[in-house]
């Protein structure tokens, strides 16, 4: 017993050593603000990702965490009254510049929503869509290829290669959630967002989404906006506590949970508002 | 108030008295709600019905005519008696083509050729229809002259009435349209087996006509379906791109709401005012022929415009946001989100709105009596640009005339425009169910 709590205890801190070398940022957002009209939704952020880590986004409902999530793929454009200010940037290169293409973008920032939301096509078709957009695959045999790294990697491919011309809309929820989660590795992205992927899903399919966000961290940036404390905890290396439209604190996901410097995140975490 | 204490209930608390939460006053107000409803629903259904078994009891008739079967003598001296046919094309035009068909019928009946009387009553028996009947027998095949041939003649509206019993022959005789002579020729030509009733196809080919039994709805039939293929080929794409423009591309601004309150307004327009703006617009201004049914579909596809646009719009609406946000976050540009996801989901929607504005089209009066589609058009129109009437607008017009067998027509084409009617509007409901399954 004893033995065993150790050696997990040092798999685990080599999996922290082993996760935390790379610090290249891959987004870097500075004094990002987001105006839904009249009203300011998020105040100066300035936030940092860093490429493949996980970073997860916290903070009470209505705090503008899911806005800055938003902004960095620049989803926000597809709402008529929202207007961002601020520089963000990937790659350092600034995503709100004119000369980039939100399309390009959106290829290199994926996304998964909230609710799960498979096209209402054949499974294969929801994840062949976006490489067939993008020109991703010249023959027919790389579509099909495409399709099945993407859905190996998201760990359906087992439970669906049998049923892959039958509608993605007929899958669990937590199926559905990770066919979009195919659907956005499909297309080769950098980074994924991820908007509260979990809070549609039963306890079982959530331990599911989180193993796979472990996994994909080898090969993605991921941004993940979450409503659980033990979520954040449990998958994500660097947490930042939203509170009111401002960044209230951003470090380490170990220290923010057992530390945190802000007075607004200890009571947050510890449950006393939110 | 039970002898068992159950799930925690402490021996000695009273029972909490029940409150007075007006449950009797809500489900009374449910059943006489329910009550209204199956009102209304019965009030519906006795006013339809008594429409569909008036138009049906008077018009079913009309589906069938009644026909004298003949052998016609294409008699030489009748048709060319100075022989001059082979020189003289007009002969066969100009030729007393009745005489045969009234010789034909007096040796039928064993009627004397030469008793004037009988000859006279027998006049008004047989349909003046015969005359371009055997003419046109004749000059397609010039060779039958000189021979007999069996030939199916139409009878005059009144007998057909009176074969068919609609005419009340215990009326004095001065005062029917019907002798009795007539009547007891039409019971021994029925006796004999030549007079019968037969399906009216008549009544799908023939144009406009003075005479009930060649008057039908082949012109009526081809201009509404030209007016179809029109508003079809210009309302839906038109339409539909009108739509997705105003839907998903136009920034909201006080313009594109202008817009909208004017879509909204034009679909409340009343019909004949399109048909105003046709007559100015389309024959007056850009000279487009009167009657035809190309001006007569442009007004339709004015008139069906608004519908199809509020039904597109409300399609489109009704994609969910989710659908929008997983197109666009996978690199989707906005055109293929629209065309690709947005607009297939749609498409139940926007079919259903296009069927129910053809179908309004279809049964649309009063803004082809502006455009001068009201009009007497015997032969049936080649294009979209000749005359033509349409069904609505025929029904209109044997509306008006007084004989028992153009009221029998009038609620004949009825029943065939509301099948028209009802077989669109169950396609409609059939595509609905069809795709909407696969959302």
């Amino acid at each position: 017993m004893n033995i065993m709590t150790e050696t997990a205890l040092e798999s685990a801190v080599n999996d922290k050593m082993n996760g935390t070398p790379n610090e290249t940022i891959k987004m870097r957002g500075r004094k990002v603000c987001v105006f839904y009209g009249e009203k300011q939704a998020l105040f100066d952020v300035d936030l940092d990702v860093r490429e493949n880590q996980v970073t997860a986004l916290i903070g009470p409902s209505g705090c503008g965490k899911s806005t800055f999530l938003r902004c960095l793929n620049r989803m926000n454009d597809t709402i008529d009254s929202a207007r961002v200010a601020g520089k963000i940037t990937l790659d350092d290169e600034d995503i709100y510049d004119p000369k980039i293409d939100v399309v390009e973008l959106r290829a290199r920032v994926g996304m998964v929503f909230q609710k799960p939301n498979p096209f209402p096509k054949s499974i294969f078709e929801n994840v062949a869509y976006g490489p067939r957009i993008h020109g991703l695959a010249r023959k027919k045999g790389d579509l099909d290829e495409i399709v099945e790294t993407s859905l190996k990697k998201a760990g359906l491919f087992n439970e669906v290669k049998d049923r892959l011309h039958e509608p993605g809309t007929g899958l669990s929820g937590g199926q559905q959630q990770r066919l979009c989660i195919a659907r956005a590795i499909a297309v080769s992205p950098e980074v994924i967002l991820m908007d509260e992927p979990c809070s549609a899903l039963d306890p079982i399919a959530t331990a599911r989404v989180e193993e796979l966000i472990d996994e994909l961290r080898q090969n993605y940036t991921i941004v993940i906006v979450t409503h659980s404390m033990q979520q954040a905890a449990r998958v994500s290396q660097r947490t930042a506590m939203f509170h009111m439209g401002y960044l209230v604190e951003e470090g380490e996901t170990d220290k923010m949970f057992t530390n945190p410097d802000d007075r607004r995140t200890q009571d947050y975490i510890t449950g006393r508002f939110g | 108030m039970t002898d068992i204490p159950l799930n925690g209930i402490a021996n000695g608390t009273v029972a909490r008295p029940r409150r007075d939460i007006g449950l009797k006053r809500r489900y009374a107000a449910e059943r006489r709600f329910r009550i209204y409803g199956v009102l209304a629903i019965s009030v519906g259904i006795v006013f339809l019905a008594v429409m569909l078994v008036t138009i049906i009891g008077k018009g079913y008739t009309a589906f069938w005519q009644t026909t004298a079967t003949l052998p016609i003598t294409f008699d030489a001296n009748v048709i060319d008696p100075e022989n001059k046919r082979a020189t003289d094309p007009n002969v066969l035009i100009t030729a007393n083509y009745p005489k045969l068909a009234e010789n034909a019928l007096m040796a039928k009946l064993g009627i004397n050729p030469d008793d004037k009387v009988a000859a006279r009553k027998l006049k008004g028996f047989l349909s003046d229809g015969a005359r371009a009947q055997l003419r046109t027998m004749v000059t397609d095949d010039p060779s039958i002259i000189g021979t007999t041939r069996n030939v199916e003649i139409l009878v005059a509206a009144n007998i057909d009435s009176a074969f068919k019993g609609q005419i009340d022959l215990s009326v004095d005789e001065s005062r029917r349209k019907v002798s009795d002579q007539q009547v007891t020729w039409m019971k021994q030509l029925a006796a004999e087996g030549s007079l019968a009733e037969h399906f009216n196809k008549g009544l799908f080919t023939f144009g406009a006509s003075s005479r009930p039994e060649t008057s039908g709805m082949g012109v009526a039939i081809i201009g509404s379906f030209y007016m179809m293929v029109i508003v079809l080929l210009l309302a839906l794409p038109i339409g539909v791109a009108a739509s997705i423009y105003l839907e998903e591309f136009a920034k909201k601004s006080r313009l594109t709401d202008l817009i909208e309150v004017n879509i909204n307004n034009l679909a409340a327009v009343p019909s004949i005012v399109f048909g105003l703006l046709g007559l100015s617009v389309f024959i007056n201004f850009l000279g487009l022929p009167r009657s035809a049914a190309l001006v007569g579909g442009l007004v339709l596809t004015l008139m069906t415009l608004p519908t199809i646009i509020i039904a597109t719009r409300a399609a489109l609406a009704a994609v969910p946001p989710s659908i929008r946000s997983a197109a666009l976050g996978l690199g989707a540009s906005k055109m293929q989100m629209v065309f690709q996801h947005i607009l297939p989901l749609a498409a139940p929607g926007i079919l259903t709105g296009t069927i129910i504005g053809l179908a309004r089209a279809l049964g649309e009066t009063a803004p082809l009596l502006l455009i001068g589609m009201v009009a007497f058009v015997a032969d049936r129109p080649a294009t979209p640009l000749e005359p033509s009437t349409a069904l609505p607008v025929q029904i209109y017009m044997w509306a008006n005339e007084a004989e028992r067998a153009f009221v029998e027509r009038m609620s004949g084409a009825i029943i065939i425009l509301l099948i028209f009617l009802m077989a669109m509007n169950i396609t409609a409901i059939v595509l609905r169910r069809r795709f909407e399954r696969r959302w």
